[in-house]
C-alpha cells in the first residue's frame, strides 16, 4: 500500500444492540479527496472518531502509512468534528496557539501559523476576540484553522461545510484542494452532495455502517446503462430488459439491462415519431445517493 | 514541553487572570482583614470602667486593691460632676457610677450592672463594713484583714494548662475554613472546567491530540494550582496581617499550621478533585451539573461542619482523634489537630498514609469514570454504567 494512505480495514464498532459500523473496508490515498456520504446515523462520525483514536474500534483496524494510528500519529491529522468545539471564553488567537501547541509544535512555531492562518482566513482583526464573541461564520473559520495550522499530513473532515456562508465554502474547497494537490489525503463528509461531485476524486456512500458503494464519481454515476430519450409522440418504451426510471413529459430516463442493444431502442423510439433527444443519461450523486440508499432499503 | 504541563498551564493562566479568582482572593482577604480587625479591638478593649463621684470617691483605693487581687481589668475614674457622670453613663463611656456616700452608695448603670463590678463593689463595701464593725467591737481591723488575706484555696493542677491555647484554636478554626473554601470552590471548579470542554465540544478536539487522563491530571494540577496560589495569598496575608496587630504570639506554629495547611490542601483537592471531575463526566450540560456534584459538596460540609463542632467542644477526645485518620475527616481535621499541637507524629504519618491509600483508589474509579463519560452527550450517565463501561452513547 502506498505511503501515506489511510486504510479502514474491517472496522466495526457497537453500541450495545446497535452495530454502528458493519466491516468497514476503504481507503483514502495520497493526494485524493475522498467524500463520504450517508444519511444521518449511517456511521461517518463514528468511523471518523475511529480513525482519531478518540473512539476504539470492536473489531478491525484503521491504519496510517501501514500502522494504526497512535496518538503521536493523530497529533499530524487535521481534525475537524462534527460538534463543532473551542474554549468560548478563550481569545483566538490563544486558542489556536494553545491547540497548534497540543498537537506538538514549539511556541514560536505555533505563534506563526496562527498569524499565518488567521490572515488567510480572514481572521486577522480578530486574533483578540474572544471565540464566543464571533459570528457563526468566524467561529466556523477559527475551527477550520485549527484543523489545518499544524500543517497536518492528513485530513479528517466531519461536516466541514455545514454552516459555512458561500464564500466561507470557496474558502473551504481552495483549501481542501490545495492541501490534496501537496499530497495530502483529504477525507471529509458531507450531505452537500452537489460539493461532493465538484470536489471528490472518489466517494463512498455508507449505509446503516455497511459501505454501499466505493469508487470515483465518474464510475458511480456510470454504473447503469440510462438513456434519456424524448420523443415528440405518445410512446411506450415496452422492451424486454428496458425499464422506465422517470417520465417527464414526453422525455423518459431508461435503464437498460446488460443485453439491450440501446440502438433497437432507438428504433422503436423512431417508429413512434420525431426523437427531439437520444443521449445516455448519468445521474447526478444527488439522484444515485437517493436510489443507492432506497434499492437497499427495499431490498432489505 | 509536557502536554500535562501544556494544560495545566492553560487552566493556570486562565483561571489567574478571570475576575472570579480577583475578586473572591480580594473578598477573602477582606474578611481576613476584618477579622484580625475586629479580635484586634476585642483585645484593645480594657475592662469595665467605674466612675466615682462625690464622697464615694475615696472608695478609690478599696476597689483597685480589691479588682487587683481578684486579677480584674477594672478602671476607676473620678467624676467631678455627678450630672456629667450620669450622661457618660448614658453614653456608654461609663459602666457605671458610683454617688452618694461612701458607706452606701448607689451605682448608677445604664440597664444592669455588669457582675464582675457587682461582685467588686460588694465586697469593697463588705470589708469596708466589717472593718467598721471590727473597730467599734476593739479589734485591729488591719490585723484581721492580714490574717483574712491569707487564707484562699491552693490549687493543684494535674495539667499545665496551654497559656496560648486559644490562639491555636483559633489558628485551627481558620485553617480548617480556608481548607474547606479553598476544597469547595477549587473542586467545583474542576467540575465546571470538565462541564465546559463538554458543552462546548472542545474535549472532542483535545481528546485527538492528548490522553484523557493527561487531560485530566492537567486540568486537576492546573486549578489546584490556583487555589494553592489563593491560599498562599490568603495564608501569608494573614499570618503578617496577625503578628503585625499582635494577635499571633506563636509565629512558629503560624507557619508550621501554614505549611502543613498547604501539604493537606494538595492532598485534600487531588482527593475531592477527581471525584468532582468524575462528577462533571456524567453531565452534559451545567444545568445537570448541580445535581451531580451536590453530594460531594454535602460530604465536604459534613466533613467541615462535624469536624469543627467537635474541635471545638474538645479538642483532645477519643472521637476527634479517631475521625483524623479516616479520610476524607482526615484533610481537614487533621491540619486542625497539628494546628493544635494535639497530635503526635505517628497519627500524622498515618493519617497522610491512608489518605494516600485512598487518593490511589479514588484516582482510579475516577479516572474510569471520566473516561467513559468524558465523550458522552445527551442525557446524564449514571455513575453504575460509567463504572461498568456500558456508554450507550447515541451518536452516530
Amino acid at each position: 500500500m502506498t505511503e501515506g494512505t489511510l486504510e479502514f480495514d474491517g472496522t466495526t464498532k457497537r453500541y450495545g444492540d446497535l452495530l454502528a459500523l458493519d466491516d468497514l473496508s476503504f481507503d483514502v490515498r495520497p493526494g485524493e479527496i475522498f467524500g463520504f456520504v450517508g444519511s444521518n446515523g449511517a456511521g461517518k462520525t463514528t468511523a471518523m472518531r475511529i480513525a482519531l483514536g478518540v473512539l476504539s474500534a470492536d473489531a478491525g483496524q484503521v491504519r496510517w502509512r501501514g500502522a494504526p494510528v497512535t496518538l503521536e500519529a493523530a497529533r499530524r491529522i487535521g481534525y475537524m468534528p462534527e460538534e463543532r468545539g473551542l474554549y468560548p471564553k478563550m481569545a483566538v488567537a490563544e486558542q489556536l496557539e494553545y491547540l497548534a501547541r497540543l498537537h506538538g509544535m514549539s511556541r514560536a512555531d505555533a505563534r506563526t501559523a496562527t498569524a499565518e492562518w488567521t490572515e488567510r482566513l480572514g481572521l486577522a482583526e480578530r486574533r483578540r476576540s474572544e471565540v464566543g464573541a464571533l459570528s457563526l461564520g468566524n467561529q466556523q473559520r477559527v475551527q477550520l484553522a485549527a484543523a489545518l495550522l499544524h500543517g497536518p499530513e492528513l485530513l479528517v473532515l466531519d461536516e466541514p461545510f455545514s454552516g459555512l456562508d458561500p464564500v466561507a465554502v470557496d474558502v473551504m474547497s481552495g483549501v481542501l484542494t490545495e492541501r490534496a494537490a501537496a499530497g495530502v489525503p483529504v477525507l471529509f463528509s458531507s450531505h452537500q452532495l452537489d460539493l461532493v461531485q465538484r470536489l471528490c476524486h472518489r466517494v463512498g456512500i455508507i449505509r446503516s455502517g455497511r459501505l454501499v458503494a466505493c469508487d470515483t464519481v465518474d464510475a458511480l454515476r456510470s454504473t447503469r446503462r440510462q438513456l434519456a430519450v424524448d420523443v415528440r409522440a405518445p410512446w411506450t418504451p415496452a422492451l424486454p430488459g428496458v425499464e422506465i426510471v422517470s417520465t417527464e413529459g414526453t422525455r423518459h430516463v431508461l435503464e437498460l439491462a446488460a443485453d439491450v442493444d440501446d440502438q433497437d431502442v432507438l428504433r422503436s423510439a423512431l417508429a413512434a415519431g420525431p426523437v427531439a433527444e437520444f443521449r445516455p443519461f448519468r445521474p447526478t450523486l444527488t439522484e444515485l445517493f437517493r436510489t443507492v440508499v432506497t434499492d437497499r432499503e427495499d431490498a432489505r | 514541553m509536557n502536554v500535562v504541563w501544556l494544560i495545566a498551564s492553560r487552566e493556570l493562566r486562565t483561571r489567574l487572570r478571570a475576575r472570579s479568582f480577583v475578586v473572591g482572593t480580594l473578598g477573602l482577604l477582606a474578611a481576613i482583614g476584618g477579622y484580625l480587625a475586629l479580635s484586634a479591638w476585642l483585645a484593645n478593649s480594657s475592662g469595665p470602667v467605674v466612675g466615682l463621684s462625690g464622697s464615694a470617691a475615696e472608695l478609690r483605693p478599696a476597689i483597685v486593691a480589691v479588682a487587683e487581687s481578684l486579677d480584674e481589668d477594672l478602671e476607676v475614674r473620678i467624676v467631678d460632676d455627678a450630672g456629667a457622670g450620669r450622661e457618660q453613663v448614658r453614653d456608654g463611656d461609663l459602666d457605671a457610677l458610683l454617688t452618694g456616700s461612701a458607706s452606701a452608695p448607689t451605682a448608677v448603670v445604664d440597664e444592669e450592672l455588669d457582675d464582675t463590678v457587682r461582685g467588686i463593689l460588694t465586697a469593697v463595701l463588705q470589708q469596708r463594713a466589717l472593718g467598721a464593725e471590727l473597730e467599734r467591737a476593739g479589734a485591729d481591723p488591719d490585723a484581721v484583714r492580714r490574717a483574712v488575706a491569707d487564707a484562699g484555696v491552693r490549687v493543684d493542677a494535674l495539667n499545665r494548662a496551654d497559656p496560648l491555647e486559644g490562639e491555636r484554636l483559633v489558628l485551627a478554626g481558620v485553617a480548617m475554613t480556608l481548607l474547606y473554601v479553598a476544597l469547595i470552590t477549587y473542586g467545583t471548579g474542576v467540575a465546571q472546567g470538565v462541564v465546559e470542554e463538554k458543552t462546548s465540544r472542545v474535549v472532542e478536539l483535545l481528546l485527538a491530540t492528548v490522553r484523557p487522563w493527561q487531560l485530566l491530571l492537567g486540568k486537576i494540577l492546573g486549578i489546584g494550582l490556583v487555589g494553592l496560589v489563593q491560599l498562599v495569598i490568603l495564608g501569608g496575608v494573614g499570618l503578617i496581617g496577625a503578628s503585625l496587630a499582635g494577635q499571633l504570639t506563636l509565629p512558629a506554629a503560624g507557619i508550621g499550621t501554614f505549611v502543613a495547611l498547604l501539604g493537606w490542601y494538595l492532598l485534600g483537592f487531588f482527593l475531592f478533585a477527581s471525584l468532582f471531575a468524575a462528577a462533571g463526566a456524567l453531565v452534559a450540560r451545567f444545568e445537570d451539573m448541580q445535581s451531580v456534584i451536590s453530594p460531594l459538596i454535602m460530604l465536604l460540609a459534613i466533613v467541615f461542619v462535624v469536624g469543627l463542632n467537635l474541635l471545638l467542644r474538645d479538642p483532645r477526645s477519643e472521637i476527634v482523634e479517631v475521625l483524623s485518620l479516616i479520610p476524607p475527616f482526615t484533610t481537614i481535621l487533621m491540619p486542625a489537630r497539628g494546628a493544635l499541637g494535639v497530635a503526635p507524629a505517628w497519627q500524622i504519618a498515618l493519617a497522610v498514609g491512608l489518605t494516600l491509600i485512598a487518593l490511589a483508589i479514588v484516582v482510579r474509579l475516577a479516572g474510569v469514570v471520566y473516561e467513559r463519560g468524558v465523550l458522552h452527550t445527551g442525557s446524564r450517565m449514571s455513575l453504575r454504567a460509567a463504572l461498568r463501561g456500558r456508554s450507550r452513547s447515541t451518536t452516530e
